[in-house]
């Protein structure tokens, strides 16, 4: 298997593509042969990320050593390599990522949005695999930058083709506007907004590292390098390329205030299109936080914690707030995501290892639990033909098995200990109350604080949901209407989230022994020392 | 753990035995695995089997309830050692290790054994209560769930498996109570259950942070050892983290103000009532203070005592007086049963842990009992209202003298198992210097015995006036019943104070197997008077009630009697002299049952029902003003500027082709003018 | 050619300076003629409405461009005649230019029944 140990990033990144490529010679109208291919490239990758599960060495090693990496020169003139890589924290989210495809590949099979086309649809999925895929093992920042922003065209023309038709008033503006058009707009806007500064920063990196020993570079590894040994101390310059890099990486989280264009984009997009964004996407995000921003800029780290930590808790109260707004269940799901996500960047902000696992799993267990609350939106907005809570209820007695698996996953949604939702949010809290050295604890602790309150607010907005969706009476208008419980289809995409969720809930270990050594050499390498040292046990001596 | 044994003998604490269970030990896992299987094989199997599930539900704790027993019978005759059992799951660099596990030592001994032991009885009950029910299969499932869940918050070796059990029988809760889904009402019992107790866990979650951070670890032993050391580290947090936990403690134990949830709990089906709002669930607030007794008895004896006292006091009295005036059967239990609760948390926090122990123990089988007679009433004349029933001593005996067992228990009559663990309580406060305190406990067992007395009354003796036709329970169901009677009778014999039986150690004993002795007080003898005191208090409130409610009243208005006090003696005059002194008490405990009620109902529900409508109110400006208007308002504002400066721009854009021609050339004329004359 | 041209120079330096003073005053009177034909065409190119006769004033000011860069090959006199090279480049391109435009036109005609340019305002916004 020695070409494995080569090949195996990349056939994982492209084989996607290749699938897409394959689906153009397709006839249109033959959906089957559109289907099987599309699913056996998705099952393709997910084995092939599998083999990289099993050949890869968890004894981990030093930060910044990457496994399977591949260096080859890419574009000479700027010093762009295609260097791909793994190590536990991208691996995780890049098997969530490949599996996800799967399941939503299947999902698919019999729930198409208007106006169907499954041959477009299918060909965007899969580039939109590749883009995910290569943005979770890209190790240099022109092809991070590149996978980062393929993914942004197959979810605008997802979300701008098969989305949601309805029209939308918006305020400023006297003309109506097609939600779905909106809402692309705005997503890829937003998005773009973000990464052209993102891009400046990158830039900036480039050419400060200029009179490094390495020369000018874009490479990961080597700008990690540079900044553990405080090559970017110049504040100013510091300041302003943490700060580029944030904006690009915020927008994607979403982080308060930045977030708008999530609710609008999940909303709007079709089911598998918000099951995607909500799964992974936003997970890039958090994801250049821990491989780019905190390892490069430590310094610059340190000093912008407390206002990420600030921004993630309002995040957390805020999107807990409006989601007792709602009153379409879609809407409400992905304004929890901006509460989940919070969670996520209150642990990366306290630089610590506590923190920062907690970050990855919160990120995994999220991807699990909001893509089949998306999956479970979908499916019961295709059946019912309304998002709109108020004419829902009783949805267990009409549809039990949809009902019960809305129910656990509304309840792991809400951090139900036992479940994957429990350790993100608890092992953040954990990690904010003894942040990084140095941070202040007022800030950290009085957000481990509200960030507790904020599970309450969650408890009460899935509670309400399941009061409103789920039980009561069905109201009369669906007498008649003969509404099909799960298919088989979307038992098969959802059992494994289902067990998934269970698993790394009862047995996390999966996760922490994937991610522990790499975040811990990493808050080693960037922030110095063990910083869980001050925590240490005060009995284990006796 | 031998270290520990070691540690514990050096400190002069009692050490008995030194077993680890043996194969019963190393097995115990089976009880906290399998009612979870259960639950998972209910949901797939159970619609097709007979009993609908419920088969499998009695099948796993009987399987259980032999463990549990092997482990009782084990640790009362040789002593077992704290033994915990656990593995890994989760390990962030080397400091923090999450592990799940069992416990091997006195309390969860004790604790498996109630659960497993009055579970059994609940769920054999339950196959004929539920019989013909609606999604029955549904029921044992989400009951054995409790179970598993129950099994893993007392069995838990640290906080965070605690927590996982502690949400876990939240959620079981919050499924039962809401059993009855179709009426939105019950949903919404079921979401103030799970909200309130959602809003102490914070309290339990954020304790156990900040005791699990400072100490590295989150192992009740190593809380236990880090406490009896006075660990520095560990006093700087003891205070908040203490308190938090009693917070949590306080939710789940419907400790005042959060009492509020029981009493609307009582709308799930009464065998859920029974094991789990009465039995066993809310005692789990009991038992975090119990497990976590170190701390507070080493750390917050000074800062924190008075106020968990009080709080216990509280609740005992305050909202005991309460059950004088509910007319459901279930409710006037309900309250009862929080009222019991505050004497657990009372000794508790007063520092007395065999003795809040001792009154959750044979508490848990009385109220069990009470309960579950109640539910043989409600299912003989279909309604819980006191109201609808009257005589039923006759046409449903059992049922009669078991519930008579059950109040007397109950209301601390000698020699029934609830005189001897109230008398440990009174003693514990006298003892700790709590004699205020004592003397609301004395006046909280004189209400209990009133309202039992009442509660008996109005159900059982004088004429029937409800509609169905009552009749006794089928042997399924009151087979349990007396299956709970005996214990109630005989269960306080294991720890009268000065009587060592033989071959056994005593309750106070092998309860106090720990890590580290508990060091609380128990008794060398009765202290005669306080026992006297206690029974007076108690035949005094079973007198007086019966004189109240013992005649039957023909009329609504007379049974209501009580209910408005002031008024109706004053109306009719003759009976004021008839029973001036019975009129006396009602005059007085009835306006202060009254209030609290009022108080109960308007202020503290409506502080309840106004925080969650202002926090939707909130969410509302949040998301319509803040969010519509404001975040997104700006993002849409800088839009709205770019298309409109865009929409008066393009009608530069004529399409005639030569008026761009003319820009074009006024434009080359410019540029050439100023190429010409300027340069 | 290229060698020819160049001995010419070497061999009479004076000759050759006298006679480009002598075409810089002629240039000047080609370049007056170009420049009116230009302005005639920019003239007719914007005010005239019909497609045939803006083509026909795109013409005219092409043909100035030649006009001016034929009387600036005479004066520089390059070495590979650009001048005269670049104009019978431009009559060319104007041939194919006047083709396509004239089909066109045509066509413009046959579907809208005009050749009025202030009908066609299809690409207005």
């Amino acid at each position: 298997m020695e070409w494995f140990e080569t090949w195996g990033l990349t056939l994982t990144v492209f084989l996607p593509v290749v699938g897409a490529v394959l689906l153009g010679f397709i006839n249109k109208e033959n959906e089957d042969a559109l289907k099987r291919t599309a699913l056996t490239f998705t099952v393709l990758a997910f084995l092939a990320s599998v083999g990289v599960v099993v050949g890869f060495d968890f004894g981990g090693g030093a930060y910044n050593t990457y496994q399977y990496e591949v260096n080859e020169t890419w574009i000479g003139a700027i010093d762009s390599n295609y260097h791909v890589g793994v190590d536990g924290i991208s691996l995780p989210l890049l098997v969530l990522s490949t599996f996800v495809m799967v399941l939503a590949v299947i999902y698919s099979w019999n729930h198409w949005d208007e106006p169907k086309n499954p041959k477009a649809f299918l060909i965007l999925m899969l580039i939109l695999a590749t883009g995910m895929n290569g943005t979770f093992v890209a190790l240099d920042l022109v092809l991070f930058f590149i996978f980062f922003e393929i993914v942004l065209l197959p979810m605008y023309f997802m979300i701008g083709i098969w989305g949601d038709k309805s029209p939308r008033k918006v305020p400023g503006f006297s003309k109506v506007f097609e939600t779905r058009l909106y809402a692309a707009i705005k997503f890829f806007l937003f998005t773009l907004f973000g990464s052209a500064f993102m891009l400046l920063g990158f830039l900036a990196l480039y050419f400060e590292s200029g009179s490094s020993s390495f020369g000018r570079t874009f490479d990961i590894p080597q700008l990690t390098e540079l900044g553990s040994q405080g090559f970017f101390a110049n504040p100013t310059f510091a300041f302003f390329v943490f700060g580029a890099m944030f904006l690009g990486f915020a927008v994607k989280v979403p982080m308060f205030p930045l977030h708008t264009w999530l609710p609008d984009a999940h909303t709007a997009a079709p089911t598998v299109g918000s099951v995607l964004l909500a799964a992974i996407l936003l997970k890039l995000g958090s994801y250049g936080f821990i491989r780019i921003s905190l390892p490069i800029l430590p310094d610059e780290a340190r000093n912008w914690a407390p206002f990420i930590a600030i921004l993630a808790v309002i995040g957390i109260i805020y999107g807990s707030l409006a989601c007792l707004a709602q009153t379409d269940m879609k809407r409400l799901i992905a304004f929890s995501s901006v509460g989940h996500m919070g969670f996520v960047m209150l642990g990366i902000a306290t630089l610590t290892d506590i923190g920062i696992n907690a970050a990855v799993i919160g990120m995994v267990a999220h991807g699990l639990i909001t893509g089949l609350l998306f999956f479970l939106a979908g499916s019961m907005s295709h059946r019912y033909h309304t998002r709109e809570m108020a004419r829902l209820g009783g949805n267990i007695k009409l549809m039990p098995v949809m009902g019960g698996i809305l129910a656990f996953t509304a309840m792991a949604s809400l951090g139900l200990p036992g479940l994957a939702g429990f350790w993100g949010e608890f092992m953040s809290l954990v990690a904010a109350y003894n942040p990084l050295d140095g941070l202040s604890l007022g800030v950290f602790r009085t957000g481990m604080v509200l960030g507790a309150v904020g599970t309450v607010l969650t408890a009460g907005y899935m509670l309400w949901m399941l009061q409103r969706v789920n039980l009561g009476e069905p109201s009369a208008e669906w007498e008649g209407h003969e509404l099909h419980d799960v298919d088989r289809f979307e038992l098969t995409a959802w059992v494994p989230l289902i067990i998934l969720i269970v698993v790394i809930g009862f047995y996390p270990k999966v996760i922490f022994d994937t991610t522990t050594d790499a975040v811990t050499s990493l808050v080693e390498m960037a922030f110095g020392g063990d910083t869980t040292a001050s925590i240490t046990s005060v009995v284990k001596g006796s | 753990m031998s270290n520990l044994l070691i540690l514990a003998a050096e400190e002069g604490e009692h050490v008995i035995g030194a077993g680890t269970g043996g194969f019963w030990g190393d097995t115990a896992w089976i009880m906290l695995v399998s009612p979870l299987i259960a639950f998972l094989a209910i949901l797939a199997f159970g619609k097709r089997l007979k009993n609908q599930g419920g088969e499998i539900a009695v099948a796993v704790l009987a399987i259980n309830l032999l463990w549990a027993t092997a482990l009782f019978i084990l640790n009362m005759t040789e002593g077992v050692l704290d033994a915990s059992h656990t593995f890994e799951i989760a390990r962030i660099g080397s400091d923090i290790v999450f592990e799940l596990g069992w416990m091997l030592d006195g309390l969860s001994i004790m604790m498996y054994f109630l659960v497993n032991l009055v579970g059994l009885l609940v769920f054999i009950y339950a196959l004929g209560y539920m019989r013909g029910d609606v999604r029955v299969p549904w029921f044992f499932a989400a009951f054995s769930l409790f179970a598993g869940a129950m099994l893993i918050l007392v069995g838990a070796p640290n906080l965070v498996q605690l927590i996982i059990g502690w949400e876990g029988v939240g959620l079981a809760s919050y499924f039962l109570i809401g059993f009855y889904w179709d009426d939105l009402d019950n949903v919404k019992a079921g979401n103030k259950a799970f909200m309130t107790n959602k809003v102490a866990d914070v309290g339990l979650i954020l304790g156990a942070i900040i005791i699990g951070v400072t100490l590295g670890s989150f192992d009740f032993a190593t809380l236990d050892l880090a406490a009896i050391e006075h660990n520095e580290a560990l006093a700087g947090v003891a205070l908040a983290g203490g308190l938090l936990l009693f917070l949590g403690a306080m939710g789940k134990s419907a400790q005042f103000p959060f009492h509020i949830w029981l009493p609307d709990a009582m709308a799930g089906p009464t065998p859920v009532s029974a094991l789990m709002h009465a039995a066993t669930m809310v005692t789990a607030g009991v038992y975090l203070m119990a497990r976590t007794f170190p701390l507070y008895e080493n750390f917050l004896v000074e800062n924190a005592r008075p106020l968990m006292v009080a709080i216990g006091a509280i609740t005992l009295l305050g909202i005991g007086l309460l059950a004088l005036v509910a007319n459901d059967i279930k409710k006037v239990l309900a309250y009862s049963t929080v009222s019991q609760l505050g004497y657990m948390m009372t000794a508790v926090a007063a520092g007395g842990y065999t003795a809040g122990l001792f009154h959750l123990f044979t508490h848990a089988f009385f109220k069990a009992l009470l309960f579950l007679a109640a539910g043989s009433v409600i299912h003989a004349v279909h309604s819980n209202n006191m109201t609808d029933m009257g005589g039923l001593r006759k046409s449903m005996p059992t049922t009669f003298w078991t519930f008579v067992i059950g109040s007397a228990a109950l209301a601390g009559i000698f020699p029934l198992a609830g005189f001897w663990s109230k008398d440990e309580i009174l003693a514990t406060l006298d003892f700790e210097g709590y004699q205020i305190v004592m003397w609301i406990a004395i006046a909280g067992a004189f209400v209990t015995a009133f309202y039992m007395t009442r509660c008996v009354a109005l159900t059982f003796f004088g004429d029937y006036k409800g509609d169905a036709q009552p009749h006794e329970s089928p042997r399924i169901m009151t087979g349990p019943l007396i299956g709970l009677a005996i214990p109630s009778v005989l269960f306080g014999l294991v720890n009268i104070p000065g009587i060592d039986w033989p071959g056994i150690q005593n309750f106070t004993a092998w309860l106090g197997v720990r890590v580290v002795g508990m060091g609380d007080h128990h008794a060398e003898s009765i202290d005669i008077v306080l026992a006297i005191i206690g029974s007076v208090a108690a035949i005094l409130g079973v007198v007086v009630g019966w004189m109240i409610w013992g005649r039957d009243r023909d009329t609504q208005e007379a049974r209501d009697r009580f209910n408005v006090p002031g008024l109706y003696p004053l109306l009719h005059h003759k009976y004021y002299v008839d029973d001036a002194a019975l009129g006396m008490v009602g005059a007085t405990t009835g306006p202060i049952a009254r209030f609290v009620d009022w108080t109960n109902t308007y202020i503290l529900d409506g502080i309840v029902n106004a925080v969650g409508g202002a926090t939707k109110w909130l969410g509302g400006l949040v998301y319509n003003g803040l969010d519509q208007l404001g975040v997104d308002g700006v993002f849409n504002g800088l839009s709205a500027v770019a298309d409109s400066t865009g929409s008066s721009l393009r009608r530069l854009q004529t399409g005639r082709v030569q008026q761009y021609a003319s820009g074009f050339v006024a434009g080359v004329v410019i540029l050439v003018a100023v190429f010409v004359f300027v340069f | 050619m290229t060698s020819r041209l160049s001995k010419k120079k070497s061999e009479r330096p004076y000759d050759c300076q006298l006679r480009r003073l002598a075409t810089v005053v002629i240039v000047n009177q080609f370049l007056v003629v170009a420049a009116a034909l230009f302005s005639m065409g920019v003239y007719g190119l914007l005010v005239r409405r019909n497609i045939v006769l803006i083509l026909l004033s795109v013409e005219l000011m092409l043909n100035a461009v030649n006009i001016n860069l034929i009387a600036f090959e005479a004066m520089l006199n390059t070495p590979q005649a650009i001048g005269q090279v670049f104009s019978i480049f431009v009559i060319t391109v104007a041939a194919a230019e006047v083709g396509i435009g004239l089909a066109i036109v045509l066509l413009i005609f046959r579907n809208r029944r005009s050749a009025n340019v202030d009908e066609l305002n299809l690409m207005r916004w």
